[in-house]
């Protein structure tokens, strides 16, 4: 009798955990996915603790010479060579934006305020973040692929051997070029989108004289200081994922790890900026910066 | 022998064990290298050496034992007085590992700029040094990836001479390079031992350049040490006739260092059934 309740109880057991397996399985999924996401912001932040403690070190003792250059060298390759791209990016948002919203203003008799919208999503908005997608795909790829592949050649370990920290030597450079020349080039794109948009508003047939009137009442210091503050802040995003994944290659890995490495960074900076992005436009606005 | 060991050790490794997720890569290691030797660990490859060579560098930690250099434990220190260690050695890597972004030159200087005091003038005539011993004096303004592997390879034995080491590692010093370029590797590896009075460490398969430098061999399988000793006891197991060595151990060695196929290593290799294999391949019809 009892025997027949043991088994009864088993087969139960089994009818159960077969219907359980697959929520057991999103569980344990689940779980995997919060502890890899864990794993990597936790090791994005000690990177970033590591960057600032060596940074802070550096500038006490001025190493010889070579970390200026690094730093131009990146400077050019990171941001220089993505001018034009953003630019002709900013240029056409420029344009659309005030070609989508015309007709309607223009029920209104409105029209001439897509100055103030194209002013405000530019430098509140669209030039930091679109200048940062731009960005990732450019300097976050290419810095990951080329740490990646520093990785598989030996070079990291052969840094350290020679008594160089790698984040130094490596990510310092790079990760203050990215923000650097973030800010700068999202200065640019603010100025490209403002620039077209009042292009088209001329096409559209609004006063020049009106379209710059509204342009520089809808651009505070504020709005332009909360736009470089994002811009920095993506930058360094950038930076620190694309130095994080790079380094993170496997030097048994090889192409195929550095491969990885650089789609991932592309992947992880625009979900990283574009997240960061609602995050500042929501303290900002709870702040009230946005009020006047 | 007795006269090396009246030198201290340089490099002392004690119980050294590690293992990659769960398997077993080198087990009970106990190795002591002397002052002013060349001491060759060599192997097949997966045998292990590489790793070895890493852990005495410090690029991981072993799951236990004890490696001490200069008479320092560096199993658990920090990595600041890891590095203050580091500086008292040098690496050649396999692939030369310069920096891509740099000139040769610069590579070269990389170490005395970010280590010494010295200036600018100083640290140029000290390249200029290091690479006219190894030959590239001429190629100092080149860029790594206009060189050819053994150029890059003299080029990083240029770096990891620049700070003038104690000691020197050689990872697979001659792997890739045709036979001249190999031997003259050889050749400076002999060089730089008894000129500046180094201690070398090389971790290579290549059997030619073992007994063309080594003072002192060790046999590494399966990330055991099979057998340690003087060239001369190694090169007497080589020479010998198959009546004389009747040890498995020392027929599988003397297999290596013949560098022969038919063996004890190639009979392991083929032994695992085989014919088994391919049946779960799906020769045999399956249930």
């Amino acid at each position: 009798m009892s025997k027949n309740n043991a088994n009864q109880e088993r087969d139960d057991f089994r009818g159960w955990a077969k219907v359980l397996k697959p929520i057991a399985g999103l569980g344990a999924g689940t779980l995997n996915q919060s502890r890899k996401l864990f794993a990597f912001w936790g090791g994005l932040f000690l990177l970033f603790s590591e960057t600032l403690s060596v940074t802070g070190e550096a500038l006490l003792v001025p190493s010889a010479g070579s970390g200026r250059r690094a730093l131009i060298f990146q400077m050019v390759r990171v941001g220089v060579k993505a001018i034009p791209i953003v630019i002709l990016i900013e240029m056409a948002i420029g344009m659309i934006l005030p070609l989508q919203m015309f007709a309607k203003l223009d029920e209104y008799g409105q029209a001439e305020q897509i100055a103030t919208i194209t002013a405000i999503a530019a430098f509140r908005e669209l030039g930091p973040l679109m200048t940062a997608i731009v960005l990732s795909g450019f300097a976050g790829a290419s810095i990951a692929a080329e740490l990646g592949t520093m990785v598989t050649a030996e070079e990291v370990e052969a840094l350290k051997s020679m008594a160089l920290n790698p984040v130094r030597f490596l990510v310092v450079p790079r990760l203050i070029a990215t923000v650097i020349m973030m800010v700068m080039l999202t200065i640019i794109a603010d100025l490209a989108m403002v620039f077209s948009g009042w292009l088209t508003g001329l096409k559209l047939g609004i006063d020049a004289d009106v379209y710059e009137k509204l342009t520089w009442e809808a651009v505070n210091l504020t709005g332009f200081a909360t736009g470089l503050v994002k811009a920095g802040a993506y930058g360094m995003l950038i930076g620190l994922i694309a130095c994080y994944l790079g380094l993170s290659v496997k030097p048994w890995q090889g192409s195929e790890g550095v491969g990885q490495a650089t789609t991932n960074t592309v992947v992880y900076c625009i979900v990283a900026v574009i997240g960061a992005a609602a995050v500042f436009t929501m303290i900002f606005y709870a702040y009230g910066l946005f009020q006047q | 022998m007795t006269e090396e060991q009246k030198n201290k050790a340089v490099i002392e490794i004690r119980d050294l064990a590690i293992s990659f997720s769960g398997q077993s890569v080198l087990e009970g290691i106990q190795l002591e290298v002397y002052e002013g030797e060349v001491m060759v660990i060599m192997g097949g490859s997966g045998c292990g050496k590489s790793t070895l060579l890493r852990l005495i560098i410090g690029s991981f930690a072993p799951d236990k034992g004890s490696i001490r250099l200069f008479g320092r434990e560096i199993i658990g220190i920090r990595e600041k007085e890891l590095d203050e260690i580091r500086k008292r050695f040098g690496i050649l890597f396999q692939s030369g590992a310069l920096i891509n972004s740099l000139t040769v030159g610069e590579n070269v200087a990389l170490p005395l700029r970010e280590h010494t005091n010295l200036d600018r003038a100083t640290i140029e005539i000290i390249v200029k040094i290091k690479l006219e011993l190894v030959g590239l004096r001429k190629q100092a303004d080149k860029m790594p990836a206009q060189l050819s592997g053994g150029m890059k390879k003299r080029a990083g034995l240029a770096r990891a001479i620049a700070l003038d080491p104690q000691v020197l590692f050689y990872d697979e010093p001659s792997a890739g390079l045709d036979p001249v370029t190999s031997a003259e590797i050889d050749q400076l590896i002999v060089d730089l031992t008894h000129k500046l009075n180094v201690t070398s460490v090389v971790v290579t398969h290549e059997m030619d350049s073992a007994f063309a430098i080594a003072d002192r061999m060790c046999m590494l399988d399966k990330g055991v040490i099979l057998k340690k000793g003087s060239r001369r006891e190694f090169e007497q197991l080589r020479d010998s006739d198959i009546e004389v060595v009747e040890n498995k151990q020392d027929i599988l060695i003397r297999q290596f260092l013949r560098g022969e196929a038919e063996g004890p290593i190639t009979e392991r290799k083929t032994q695992s059934d085989y014919e088994e294999d391919l049946m779960m391949a799906g020769l045999m019809p399956h249930g």
